[in-house]
């Protein structure tokens, strides 16, 4: 023991040391693979809080659901509706966009509301917000399988169109999101044909369902949400309720739009919920409700057959899509 | 030895790490609004980056000489199936509400289900046939040549992964690239002449 020479480490330190080493290996990688996995998996962003909406009208419960401007079904959280979003200017991972949008500037804004229209006019934001506001609980139905129900704030678009008088000409409306790669990220990545267009029949543009909503929950529109304007079609696939809109065009002929430019044989110009028609790699069947864990049966037109079946009467929906 | 069983230790906890964390934010209910939706898709990317861990082992050793890779490959494959059958789970459960009688219509509805359907059926055999008995039960050669249907199984969870996204392919492309390069080495090392002069290149070592 005495005889030890100064430069052999003890055999008990030598291992110790050893131990320690690999110990710090473990923990060292383990800690590596847990930061890249939280990279890849953001948690859901914090709440952003909106601006109050003053002097929301509720029509009536009995009469609001009997016209579709209400449903019974339980309201999907303000927290899911914010973090759990398709808005591909912003991220096209569905939980990536609340983070994305957040700080996203909504003033100055304006809409212009021009084409086969007798008084072109462009509307600031601040003027839009003054429209006599509603409450709309609609059902949410995006083309991938999931749903949510979610309270709206806004207007009809009747009554912003009625405001410029479209000429007999115009058949249909086309709208257009913010073209800003500064604002919007993802503007600068070719996932989609940017800006993103949308567009309706006037018919179905001028329905008592369809809105332009400025607010939910009875606050403006957080950014990942479409702030601070945006359309709502509650008969059709989430995408065609187009967000973050600053010009609306009267038309006489179809419009393009984004979805149906990426992918022609998988979406089309109308859209309409319907389970009948699958989409070419998934079926339409069925949804998802967020917050629930089975899957629902997804309703002809979104469950707004009586108010809007009308407009297709005669149609092919198979053929018109 | 003891270097590798430790170095097999690294990998197996860190292969361990995703599903610890994935249990843990579930546990907390911080995994968003749609659970089941980040389930899915966190084991679902697992499989394949196993996967293309698995695949990658040969190349490595051959370009980088980092010949200990190999004693983790099964492990590595065999976390490919493991993350594979928890996909797989997922959506037997909660998808289909354990109907199982659902599950073939539903395959055949929907294409992408049915290329990751495959590639889970393709990996199956190789993790049944995993264990060194089977090894010698089937020989080496024939053992090996049933484990190239690993190489299946990756190219068909990419074409699963790429026939469900929308339209941000970008993720999904990767992994074909990754994995079509390390399959395109394997074949351009078996068919290309190998050189000769340079006999300790370690590039090109025949093993």
């Amino acid at each position: 023991m005495q005889d030890k020479s100064e430069n052999v480490t003890d055999k008990q330190v030598y291992l110790n040391r050893r131990l320690f080493m690999r110990a710090a290996a473990l923990a060292g990688t383990a800690t590596a693979t847990t930061l890249l996995y939280r990279r890849l998996n953001p948690r859901p962003a914090e709440p952003v809080k909106g601006d109050k909406l003053q002097e929301v009208v509720q029509a009536p419960q009995e009469a609001a659901i009997k016209q579709g401007l209400a449903v019974t079904d339980q309201l999907t959280p303000f927290d899911a509706i914010t973090n759990y979003n398709n808005f591909y200017e912003f991220d096209t991972s569905k939980q990536g966009v609340a983070y994305a949008a957040k700080g996203f500037v909504t003033r100055p804004w304006a809409v212009s509301v021009e084409g086969l229209v007798n008084k072109p006019k462009v509307f600031d934001i601040d003027e839009l917000l003054k429209f006599p506001l509603e409450q709309r609980i609609y059902r949410l139905r995006c083309v991938e399988g999931w749903s949510m129900v979610i309270p709206w704030v806004g207007f009809p678009l009747s009554k912003l169109l009625e405001k410029v008088e479209p000429t007999s000409a115009a058949r249909y409306v086309a709208f257009q999101t913010l073209l800003d790669p500064n604002r919007m990220p993802y503007q600068r990545t070719g996932v989609l044909d940017w800006p993103y267009v949308e567009g309706l029949r006037l018919d179905e543009a001028m329905h008592p369902l369809t809105i332009m909503a400025t607010g939910m929950y009875d606050e403006t529109l957080p950014p990942q949400d479409g702030a601070p304007i945006r359309l709502v079609v509650p008969w059709k696939y989430g995408f065609k309720s187009i967000k973050s809109v600053v010009k609306i065009t009267l038309v006489a002929d179809e419009p393009p739009t984004t979805w149906n430019i990426q992918a022609p044989d998988e979406y089309g110009f109308y859209s309409n919920v319907n389970p009948n028609v699958p989409h070419p790699r998934w079926s339409q069947a069925t949804e998802r409700r967020i917050g629930e864990y089975g899957r629902r049966n997804t309703l002809l037109f979104n469950g707004y057959g009586e108010q809007v079946a009308h407009l297709y009467q005669g149609m092919d929906l198979v053929k018109n899509f | 030895m003891t270097n590798v069983r430790f170095f097999k230790t690294v990998v197996f906890v860190n292969a361990l790490v995703p599903l610890a964390l994935l249990v843990l934010d579930l546990y907390r209910k911080q995994v968003g609004p749609n659970p089941l939706d980040v389930v899915t898709k966190t084991t679902g990317m697992l499989t394949l980056i196993f996967l293309s861990l698995t695949v990658a082992v040969t190349p490595l050793r051959k370009i980088f000489g980092l010949n200990s890779l190999v004693k983790v490959r099964r492990m590595l494959g065999l976390f490919a199936f493991f993350y594979g059958s928890l996909h797989l789970l997922t959506y037997i459960s909660f998808d289909r509400a354990f109907n199982l009688l659902s599950v073939g219509p539903d395959v055949v509805k929907r294409p992408f289900i049915l290329a990751g359907m495959t590639s889970f059926l393709l990996m199956l055999p190789l993790a049944i046939t995993s264990t060194n008995k089977m090894v010698k039960r089937l020989g080496g050669k024939s053992w090996a040549r049933l484990h190239r249907l690993v190489y299946l199984a990756a190219i068909a969870g990419v074409v699963h992964f790429w026939m469900l996204v929308k339209s941000d392919t970008r993720l999904p492309l990767t992994f074909g690239f990754i994995v079509l390069f390390l399959l395109g080495y394997r074949l351009l090392v078996k068919y290309m002449p190998a050189p000769q002069p340079d006999t300790n290149s370690s590039l090109f070592r025949r093993d």
